[in-house]
């Protein structure tokens, strides 16, 4: 029984010598990805950084006026005044479209009064009925 | 263990034959015993003892090690734990309201020597000069030569000096990595920002620190290392300050100012939307301070803040304010106006000694801005009233802007007030204070009376601060404003649909010999708009203006700062998004009667 327990001692003592030696190497492996990655987030933090001040710079009251005198011209600027404002009841809307063909018909959109009743068959007219919404 | 009894029979029987006392032998014996006892105590105690001395040492020797070992090592950041975005950014970026970057970092590098590792200091010396044209190669050569380990050559290098450095490939440059402050806007909004430098510079790294401005004042705040992921945003608008300063400059030149000054200030929050002082200078290449002559000439020089000037008339409204407050007269009533006046040996003269007398309104004496009329009036008021009506609206301290240069500019007091100060201050001479001073005191006037700290962080929500004056007197204030504006020493301040209220002070310089210099004034504009809701305070300020495209050289506030800053506001407020309205004609034009 004795050289039993102490062979299986022996190969458990292999086995986990075998398992640290791989997980140390594992761990290892996995801090040197880490540090990778860490250096890689860290630069292009870094590039964020220089980009979002380029950005600043690129966009500076300064350049963007003179841009903006460059070609004021070209895209048909004016500056900015008071008198600019305006309500939103002065604003002109499109006049509404008439499609090819529909000239002669009524403007559908605009209001119409009804007075009476019509039965569509035969044109007599129908008395309203006291409750809306309900037709005979 | 044999215990030795301690009255042993045989010594006692002998003893007793021989006639001693037994008694000394028990006690001879019980001596013997504690000394026993007390012998073997004590080497127990010292085994404990030595014990306990050598855990103390162990343990203090291991506190030790490892505090010298924390100590040798180089420091290591953390790896197993997830970087986060403090450990990147050293000193946080610093905003406008809106976001855009004001201030930022950026990575670049130091160049410095080590001479021993030189293979030829003299090519060295000299390709290093001509890519830095501000190194001298022979003296460079001296001391890549003298001995010495260590050599610091640049702080900060752009990049392609960087290649080029790289490129005469000598073994002893070596580069350290900085983390440098970059200001994108150049000049943009430069004495609010101030500047930052090195502090304290190591081979990979060095300390970044605020040298003037909101960069010192709020140092410890951009520091932290728990706040250096969010970025400080300002109350400055950086289109507004665009705008303002482009306004001023043009303004500056074509007046041959020697330099200028404007602020502009929400008056309900006290948020500074844009604080501009010219001549400016860039925070990325910061001038050294004048060693010799006026600091005020250096551009580092914050006129609006620092700048502590005579504000002359702008004040007068403060004494009519303090008179109406104070239930001496009301807006209608006839005060003594006739120049000159006479006041001991002093005489108080008006503008071109005209007369606007003998008598004239209250109202008319904001309007036509008689030095006359407001000296009988401080006169009613009385030195202390006056003197603690000044005192509430914060001209004896220095502003509490977080600015590193604020609590420098404290006002100039006088130190007694005898009745000729009563009279100088009341139209603001005798007293000095710096524009922010004033844009705050027009602040109160235009929040209903009721005073606004004014601050350069955004976020301001309506200060409740103490009240100065009613809201009736306010309002009678900006309504005399309005008028000077509508049809006083303003007119060309007017902008149409924005009801401009404000009052101009054109006051001479002091020189060195006591006196004041006629044809060297400062002049300043304090506005407030729109009149019939007041949302912003408008200081503008020209030093040393001169209007020249009459006959006759102007140098009046009206034809100077007024201008400028109607033109500013022209400009500015539909920036803000304030629509211009038809205003209102004045309610006491029709009076009714009745027969």
């Amino acid at each position: 029984m004795r050289p039993v327990f102490f062979v299986f001692s022996f190969l458990a003592v292999m086995g986990l010598a075998f398992w640290a030696y791989r997980e140390n190497y594992a761990t290892q492996a996995a801090l040197r990805e880490m540090t990778k990655l860490q250096n890689e987030i860290a630069s292009l933090r870094e590039a964020l950084t220089l980009q979002r001040a380029e950005w600043a710079y690129l966009n500076r009251p300064e350049r963007l006026r003179e841009l903006a005198t460059l070609n004021f011209d070209r895209l048909g600027l004016l500056p900015l005044e008071p008198v600019q404002f305006g309500a939103a009841a002065q604003v002109t809307y499109p006049a509404p479209t008439i499609l090819p063909g529909m000239e002669g018909f009524p403007d559908i959109d605009a209001p119409v009064s009804v007075t009476g009743q019509t039965d569509p068959l035969t044109g007599a007219e129908i008395a309203p009925s006291p409750v809306d919404g309900q037709f005979p | 263990m044999i215990r030795t009894p301690l009255r042993p029979l045989a010594r006692i029987l002998s003893a007793r034959q021989k006639g001693e006392n037994p008694d000394t032998i028990e006690r001879e014996n019980l001596r013997l015993r504690h000394e026993e006892i007390r012998d073997k105590s004590r080497a127990r105690a010292e085994v404990r003892l030595l014990f306990l001395s050598l855990g103390f040492l162990a343990a203090f020797a291991t506190i030790g090690a490892r505090m010298g070992l924390l100590a040798a090592t180089e420091p290591m950041e953390p790896r197993t734990a997830a970087a986060g975005a403090e450990i990147v950014a050293t000193r946080a970026d610093i905003t406008d309201r809106n976001g855009r970057i004001l201030a930022t970092n950026m990575q670049t590098y130091a160049l410095y020597a080590q001479p021993r590792d030189m293979v030829d200091p003299g090519r060295v010396a000299r390709e290093l000069a001509k890519i830095f044209p501000e190194i001298d190669p022979v003296a460079l050569e001296r001391r890549l030569t003298d001995g010495r380990s260590f050599l610091w050559i640049r702080r900060v290098m752009s990049p392609e000096q960087m290649q080029r450095v790289h490129e005469i490939g000598d073994p002893g440059l070596l580069f350290g990595p900085r983390e440098m402050r970059l200001y994108p806007n150049g000049q943009l909004a430069a004495h609010v920002l101030g500047g930052a430098s090195f502090g304290a510079e190591g081979v990979s790294s060095a300390e970044v620190i605020g040298t003037a401005g909101i960069e010192k004042a709020l140092d410890a705040r951009l520091r932290d290392p728990a706040q250096s992921g969010t970025p400080l945003a300002l109350s400055i608008d950086l289109t507004l300050q665009a705008t303002i300063e482009e306004v001023l400059a043009t303004g500056k030149t074509m007046l041959n100012a020697k330099g200028a000054a404007a602020i502009l200030m929400d008056v309900r929050t006290g948020e500074i939307l844009s604080l501009a002082s010219l001549p400016a200078f860039d925070p990325n290449d910061r001038p050294n301070p004048l060693v010799k002559g006026d600091p005020g000439d250096s551009p580092l020089f914050n006129r609006a803040v620092q700048g502590v000037y005579e504000l002359g008339s702008t004040f007068k409204i403060f004494t009519v304010a303090n008179a109406l407050e104070q239930g001496l007269v009301e807006m209608d009533t006839m005060v003594d106006a006739n120049a000159p006046k006479r006041w001991g040996r002093f005489t108080i003269k008006e503008f071109q000694n005209k007369n606007y007398g003998p008598l004239l309104s209250v109202e008319d004496v904001i309007v036509k801005s008689s030095n006359v009329g407001t000296a009988n009036l401080a006169l009613m008021i009385g030195a202390e009233r006056q003197a603690a009506f000044f005192q509430s609206l914060g001209f004896f301290e220095p502003t509490t802007i977080e600015l590193v240069e604020a609590p420098g500019a404290r006002p100039i007091v006088p130190k007694r007030w005898p009745d000729i100060t009563t009279i100088t201050t009341s139209y603001g001479h005798g007293i000095s204070a710096s524009p922010m001073h004033l844009a705050v005191a027009y602040a109160a006037i235009a929040n209903g009376g009721v005073m606004v700290k004014p601050t350069l962080l955004q976020g301001g929500v309506p200060q409740n601060g103490p009240r100065v004056m009613s809201e009736q007197t306010a309002a009678a204030s900006i309504r005399m404003l309005r008028r000077v504006v509508g049809e006083g020493t303003a007119t060309l301040g007017d902008v149409p649909g924005y009801q401009v209220a404000g009052k101009t002070g054109t006051a001479e310089k002091p020189n060195a010999q006591g006196g004041y210099d006629t044809d060297k004034v400062v002049n300043t504009f304090a506005s407030l708009f729109p009149a019939d809701n007041p949302k912003y305070v408008l200081v503008v300020t020209l030093d040393e203006p001169v209007e020249t495209s009459g006959s006759e050289p102007r140098r009046t506030a009206g034809w100077t700062a007024v201008p400028v800053a109607g033109e500013i506001i022209r400009r500015t407020a539909p920036l803000m998004g304030l629509r211009p309205v038809v205003e209102p004609p004045p309610v006491d034009e029709l009076t009714a009667v009745s027969n």
